[in-house]
């Protein structure tokens, strides 16, 4: 009855115990009206947002790493420099970077600013590890490889980086969660994404429900990345679960 | 051959570029087979920037179409190099090689490549790869279409005596050693190339297995006749898979280059005589076969215990002569009717006489 009650009128019921703010203003831990009324305006937009801030960061990192391993992996040289700058890029703490990169003309306080940051944290982990999976490419196979006449193109291609790729899809993980994790944070530049409702909730008294939804889709944006990515892996690389004799 | 090969073509020796005859007559099998290639070592050279000493010294000798010719020299002896200037691996850095009476050099080392089988000891399967693809990867680069690339892929997994079906979709993490020693063979002989390289292939196999592989390899080249060069540190590996041996020392000098039996019977000098040990004069003995000599007369002696066979080479009679105390042991043709004995004088004599004239034990047995 109560509870028929309290849904069903047009003009709440401010007062008493069981009117329909009640848990917001109790500021309790989960309000799940506050939920379902907020998730078509705030939270699923949010999350899209994430997605796509997420795929655009590590799909840009990952082709500006691939290549830089890939010339790497040609020319040693070329190694050192690109770990001294991805490694300086990778320990700036994420709020000192968008400091940095705001007043740029151009940036600004834009999703492109947020972009530039996400990218910046994914270039190490990821151009390591391809590196390290090409050139842990057994030499004979690389050998036989040539021997058989594969010219490098087609080395690359057919061999070594299909025998990376288990190293690569690791590195492309690795930087899809920190990515994830890391653009809440970018928020503060471009206010969206599921930092959007994080930092509203915190910004005057923290508002329990909100930051712990938010919180909590960020959590599980990461665990359902890393899940599929797990699975594409699975897919690619059939030989790898292949056991011996 | 008919498209002139400029400036090249009045050397002394102007090969066919394959010598139509030498084998594909013989051989009955398979309408696309290609025929073996000669290969001739003109004077090469491999100097290493920066080392005094050159890793290979005026090489030269030829190998026949269709003969197996041992690289064999302890480690430094540039045997692996020499092999890898063949195909181009490694670039040589004075002289010629030609193969099929054509030079190396003239051509893309890709498509040099691709016709010439390639197997190392540690066979470098593509782990990503079924066996199926992993043999079928020179035909693919040749561009072949997909039927006959299958056709071929079946026809080699069963002349290595493998089930298409059963070994076909495996990776090469699935197989045993001896298994992915086959494969790699299998995939070399994939484009039917003229010439086989090979390296130390039984090389990482344990003993037992070793000797069937040898054993197996000697067969399947009996059917497909191709030229190889076949590299190894063993001299009885090479004593056992050679038509021919050429025995290199270090610094990449060619010591000896001859027929088993000749070697064994002349080393040329102290290093071959070292090399191939004091017991040459067993190892003669283990070219031959009983089949081959004249044995004993029975003198009406039944065998005792397990009588020897035709095919026993002379060497391992003579260690089951002496394992009976010096007795003569009988010898049995297939239906089990003595033939003869081998006696300790009877292999004294042969090992003292000049005469005793080593048949080529790569040739086909009656």
């Amino acid at each position: 009855m109560i509870a028929l009650a309290a849904s069903g009128p047009v003009i709440p019921t401010f007062g008493g115990g069981t009117s329909a703010f009640a848990c917001e203003r109790a500021n309790r831990l989960f309000c799940p009206d506050w939920v379902s009324h907020n998730w078509g305006t705030v939270l699923w937009p949010a999350l899209r947002q994430h997605v796509v801030l997420t795929l655009i960061a590590v799909s840009i990192g990952f082709v500006i790493s691939t290549s830089l391993a890939l010339i790497a992996y040609r020319r040693r040289w070329v190694e050192r420099p690109v770990l001294i700058v991805t490694s300086i890029l990778y320990t700036i703490p994420s709020l000192a970077l968008f400091e940095l990169l705001e007043p740029i003309p151009g940036l600004g306080l834009s999703r492109t600013t947020a972009e530039v940051a996400l990218v910046s944290y994914t270039l190490l982990i990821m151009f390591r590890n391809t590196l390290t999976g090409l050139r842990e490419v057994p030499a004979d196979v690389r050998d036989a490889a040539a021997g058989m006449g594969m010219g490098p193109m087609q080395s690359l291609l057919r061999v070594e980086l299909p025998l990376a790729l288990p190293a690569i899809i690791a590195g492309v993980r690795i930087a899809t969660v920190t990515v994830i994790s890391l653009a809440t944070v970018a928020s503060l530049i471009d206010n969206e994404g599921l930092g959007a409702p994080i930092l509203s909730a915190i910004s005057n008294e923290v508002f329990k429900t909100e930051l712990i939804v938010a919180g909590g889709m960020a959590v599980g944006l990461a665990l359902a990345a890393d899940g599929l990515l797990v699975i594409t892996q699975r897919l690619l690389t059939p030989w790898t679960r292949a056991g011996g004799t | 051959m008919p498209n002139d090969r400029t400036a090249q073509s009045e050397g002394p020796s102007p090969f066919p570029p394959a010598e139509a005859g030498a084998g594909s007559s013989t051989r009955g099998h398979g309408e696309r087979s290609v025929s073996p290639a000669t290969l001739e070592l003109r004077n090469v050279s491999k100097r290493y920037p920066g080392q005094r000493e050159p890793a290979i010294a005026e090489l030269s000798f030829s190998v026949g179409a269709g003969e197996v010719c041992v690289l064999v020299g302890p480690s430094g002896s540039g045997k692996t190099t020499a092999m890898r200037l063949i195909n181009r691996m490694i670039a040589l850095t004075s002289g010629d090689i030609l193969l099929g009476g054509r030079s190396v050099l003239e051509r893309e080392p890709h498509e040099l490549r691709r016709e010439i089988g390639y197997v190392i000891q540690q066979i470098g399967l593509f782990p990503h790869q079924t066996v199926t693809d992993n043999i079928a990867t020179v035909p693919r680069l040749l561009g072949w279409d997909k039927s006959r690339t299958t056709s071929r892929v079946e026809e080699l997994l069963e002349l290595i005596g493998m089930d298409p079906r059963e070994i076909g979709p495996r990776y090469p993490a699935q197989l045993s050693g001896g298994q992915r020693q086959r494969v790699g063979v299998a995939r070399a002989l994939a484009a039917d190339p003229p010439l086989m390289l090979m390296d130390e292939p039984f090389g990482a196999i344990d003993p037992i297995n070793r000797h069937r592989l040898q054993d197996e390899f000697l067969r399947l080249q009996a059917q497909v006749r191709k030229t190889v060069v076949f590299v190894t540190h063993d001299i009885d590996e090479a004593i056992k898979m050679g038509d021919k041996i050429a025995i290199l020392r270090q610094g990449g000098h060619l010591a000896q280059y001859d027929t088993p039996a000749e070697i064994l019977t002349n080393p040329a000098d102290e290093f071959v005589a070292e090399f191939v040990g004091a017991d040459r004069a067993l190892k003669r003995l283990g070219l031959t076969t009983l089949q081959d000599i004249e044995l004993a007369a029975p003198n009406g002696i039944e065998p005792d215990g397990q009588p020897l066979k035709l095919t026993t080479t002379v060497r391992d009679a003579l260690s089951r002569v002496l394992a009976a105390g010096g007795r003569p042991q009988a010898v049995v043709d297939d239906n089990g009717k003595v033939e003869g004995l081998v006696t300790l004088e009877l292999v004294g004599g042969l090992l003292g006489s000049d005469a005793f004239e080593h048949p080529d034990h790569s040739e086909p047995a009656p």
